[in-house]
């Protein structure tokens, strides 16, 4: 299944004043794959997340998008397409669910920007007829959260990056969600970056892991690999504690 | 600039014409007396064929003589002792010509302000006790009160609590102390001792009030207060331009004494005659000008309930309305034009934002009277620095609304919006503004209520508006007269912030 390297990051470094949230981290997620980010917070993952679509810009080192280096593309159209899915959903409370999963394609300019977006809603098990006219404060906390998926998608990109996003959920909500996000990846083959502190969701959801701890990379490896043979005392401990070890 | 537009299309519908020769301006301090002398002023150099324009009561002496400074008036009534003590801060004399020397000298010197020859009668300060307590303390004299002080409460006009011959003075030379001072305006300073709130006022020994009230004048036993001789203060302009107007107003001089002036003011303040038939009278018997009244700017009430006083005035009362809501509406809409870009400004900017607002917050803190007489040697009195006045009021709870209602608008639909690919422009103008749209309606809200009471204030620099019967009335001590400015005003507040609550409700649907 794996491909060509769409997503790379090169010894990054990032501080904020005295903090160092990235300290010399390097990672490649092939196309179509789903590499989890996981750590405590703090551990420098969302930092991690934003360097790809230049809502962080790193100190030193090279993130490449499909090869390119993002410092040198405009940060604005960069963004129009790569998805992105935040914890609490980021809808616009003012604007009904329709216009909110319509939002990159009218960015974009694309002329189907209607029909895009309730495409989308079907993808995430939302009956556009019936959510489409809605704000989002009328819909569920699972429902926002398809709804907010359903955006990241609407303009078919390669690459979406999901920062915690069934981190506010119940477990029943969140289980039907995690069901549904394996099923839009194998249907859609987009290559996803995952940050999570949930070690049962990364096991789940994604091919590969990489275990960041204060600003470094412990371990990188498939779900089997850190069951089998945990690189460091960090990743042991863990894993007992999410009661997965091995 | 649009701001700019709207300021230029009202403005000469506000101001007042001048064509042909210029008229006279002709102002007063806020009290009755001075109403009444200025009218007279007026009538005499209608009756002498001079155009004239009215600014009664004006201010106190510091807005009064600044704008005489400033050029913006020509004449005034004032008092040789204001002179000399308020205005030249020299010290204390007893002697009238001796004060009138001085302060013709160099009021002429310094400023080209001339003294015309005094009016005849000295208006000097009185310090006044209910009947009953002058018999309970048997207080004749101010060395009487002297020894009584320490038991008595003192409600002194803010003016004479802060003069070198006020109360600092008064204390020292007599040995008073009082067992407190409390601050009182003018308007309510003889019912504050009628009722017994306090037990010793000053006031003028010209007063009708004096009479109306039965008050015990204390005589000034030790010549403590110098003589204030009342005479019309000219200004150099109107030497200049109209010779012959201050010819004109010569012909007073002299032909006015205590007792005279005591009985006109008593028509004025206690009989609630109009001023300008008062005017008009006394100059008639004068032999000076034949009886033509003005119709007056504010009617005192008279006998009339209130219901039937303000329906009698209800033209009045609307045409002021419309002048209050013009105000209102020219200053607000250019601080709505200025301070919602200059909030998004600031908020894109952040660094230094909170400097700007506090100053704007500084601003709001200084009273509105003082704002008002800072203005008078920058712009004159009249429309324009009211609205500058009221402008400059108006800034802070709109600039602060947008400002934190732009920054605290749901940060994690800001923070989605961009990763998504919105511009900067494109996150404030779909995504803060329409959220924060509430907050500042809100702001705008708070403005427009704060202006429609702060355009009351307007009156006092001769912008007009509701404020000019509240001021007439305060300085008549005509419940009455105030009513039919406060009551308009404190409804059209009302009205104007429903009004704009239902344009919230449209914004934020």
């Amino acid at each position: 299944m794996p491909g060509d390297v769409t997503l790379r990051a090169v010894d990054l470094s990032k501080r904020y004043g005295e903090v160092v949230a990235l300290d010399g981290v390097s990672l490649e997620a092939r196309a179509g794959e789903c590499l989890a980010l996981i750590g405590e917070s703090g551990s420098g993952k969302t930092t991690l997340l934003r360097c790809f679509n230049r809502m962080t810009d790193p100190d030193s080192g090279r993130v490449l998008v499909d090869g390119a280096e993002v410092g040198s593309l405009d940060p604005i159209a960069l963004r129009r397409r790569i998805g992105y899915v935040p914890q609490e959903g980021g809808l616009l409370p003012h604007w009904s669910i329709g216009r909110n999963v319509s939002l990159v394609p009218w960015l974009r300019r694309m002329t189907d920007r209607a029909e895009r977006g309730a495409r989308a809603l079907v993808l995430v098990g939302l009956d556009p007829a019936a959510f489409a006219g809605r704000k989002p404060r009328e819909l569920s906390g699972g429902q926002r959260q398809r709804a907010a998926v359903a955006r990241a998608l609407a303009a078919d990109p390669d690459v979406i990056l999901l920062d915690e996003p069934f981190g506010a959920l119940d477990a029943i909500t969140r289980a039907d969600l995690q069901e549904t996000f394996l099923r839009l990846r194998t249907e859609l083959r987009f290559t996803a970056l995952l940050v999570t502190h949930d070690l049962h969701e990364a096991m789940h959801l994604a091919d590969r892991i990489v275990v960041m701890r204060a600003g470094r990379v412990e371990q990188t490896g498939t779900p089997d690999d850190l069951r089998r043979a945990a690189a460091t005392d960090y990743v042991r401990h863990l894993l007992e504690r999410a009661r997965v070890a091995s | 600039m649009l701001a700019a537009a709207v300021l230029a299309g009202c403005v000469p519908a506000l101001a007042q014409e001048r064509a042909g020769s210029r008229p006279v301006i002709v102002a007063s301090k806020p009290f009755g007396e001075s109403y009444l002398l200025a009218e007279m002023f007026a009538q005499l150099l209608e009756g002498r064929g001079f155009r004239v324009d009215r600014r009664p009561g004006l201010g106190a002496t510091e807005i009064a003589f600044r704008a005489m400074q400033g050029g913006v008036i020509d004449v005034y009534p004032e008092y040789t002792g204001t002179g000399l003590l308020a205005i030249l801060h020299r010290p204390p004399q007893s002697d009238p010509r001796a004060v009138y020397a001085i302060v013709s000298r160099e009021f002429r010197g310094r400023w080209g302000v001339h003294w015309l020859p005094p009016l005849g009668f000295q208006n000097t300060y009185a310090i006044a006790v209910r009947r009953e307590t002058a018999e309970r303390e048997r207080l004749a004299t101010l060395s009487d009160l002297a020894r009584a002080s320490g038991h008595l409460r003192a409600g002194l006009t803010p003016d004479f609590i802060g003069r070198p011959d006020g109360l600092p003075g008064l204390a020292k030379a007599y040995g008073l102390g009082f067992r407190s001072v409390q601050a009182l305006g003018p308007a309510v300073k003889y019912q504050a001792l009628a009722a017994g709130t306090v037990d010793v006022i000053d006031g003028y020994s010209t007063d009708g009030l004096i009479a109306k009230f039965d008050l015990v004048v204390l005589r000034d036993d030790r010549r403590f207060f110098p003589p204030y001789e009342a005479a019309a203060l000219v200004g150099p302009g109107l030497i200049r331009d109209e010779p012959g107007a201050v010819v004109a107003l010569t012909e007073l001089s002299g032909r006015l004494g205590e007792e005279q002036m005591r009985r006109l003011n008593r028509r004025v303040e206690v009989d609630g005659e109009p001023v300008s038939r008062v005017a008009a009278s006394a100059l008639a018997a004068l032999g000076l000008v034949g009886a033509s009244a003005r119709p007056p700017v504010a009617a005192p009430s008279g006998g009339q309930g209130l219901g039937a006083y303000l329906w009698a005035r209800h033209e009045d009362i609307l045409r002021l309305t419309g002048r209050h809501l013009l105000l209102v509406g020219v200053s607000l809409g250019a601080a709505i034009l200025v301070a919602v870009p200059v909030g998004l400004a600031l908020e894109r900017m952040r660094r230094g934002a909170e400097t700007v607002i506090r100053g704007a917050g500084v601003l709001q803190t200084v009273p509105s009277i003082a704002l008002l007489a800072f203005m008078i040697p920058l712009i004159g009195i009249g429309v324009v620095p009211a609205l500058v006045a009221l402008f400059l009021y108006s800034l802070y709870p709109i600039l602060r609304n947008t400002y934190t209602g732009v920054r605290d608008a749901a940060p994690e639909a800001v923070g989605a919006a961009s990763a998504l690919g919105m511009t900067p422009g494109q996150v404030l103008r779909y995504v803060r503004l329409p959220l924060a749209a509430p907050v500042i309606m809100a702001g705008i809200r708070t403005s427009a209520v704060i202006n429609v009471g702060t355009a009351t204030l307007a009156a006092f620099i001769g912008a007009g508006g509701l404020g000019d019967p509240i001021a007439a009335g305060l300085a008549l001590s005509d419940t009455k007269m105030i009513l039919s400015g406060a009551l308009p005003a404190a409804l059209l507040a009302m009205l104007v912030d429903t009004a704009l609550g239902i344009c919230e409700r449209m914004v934020s649907a």
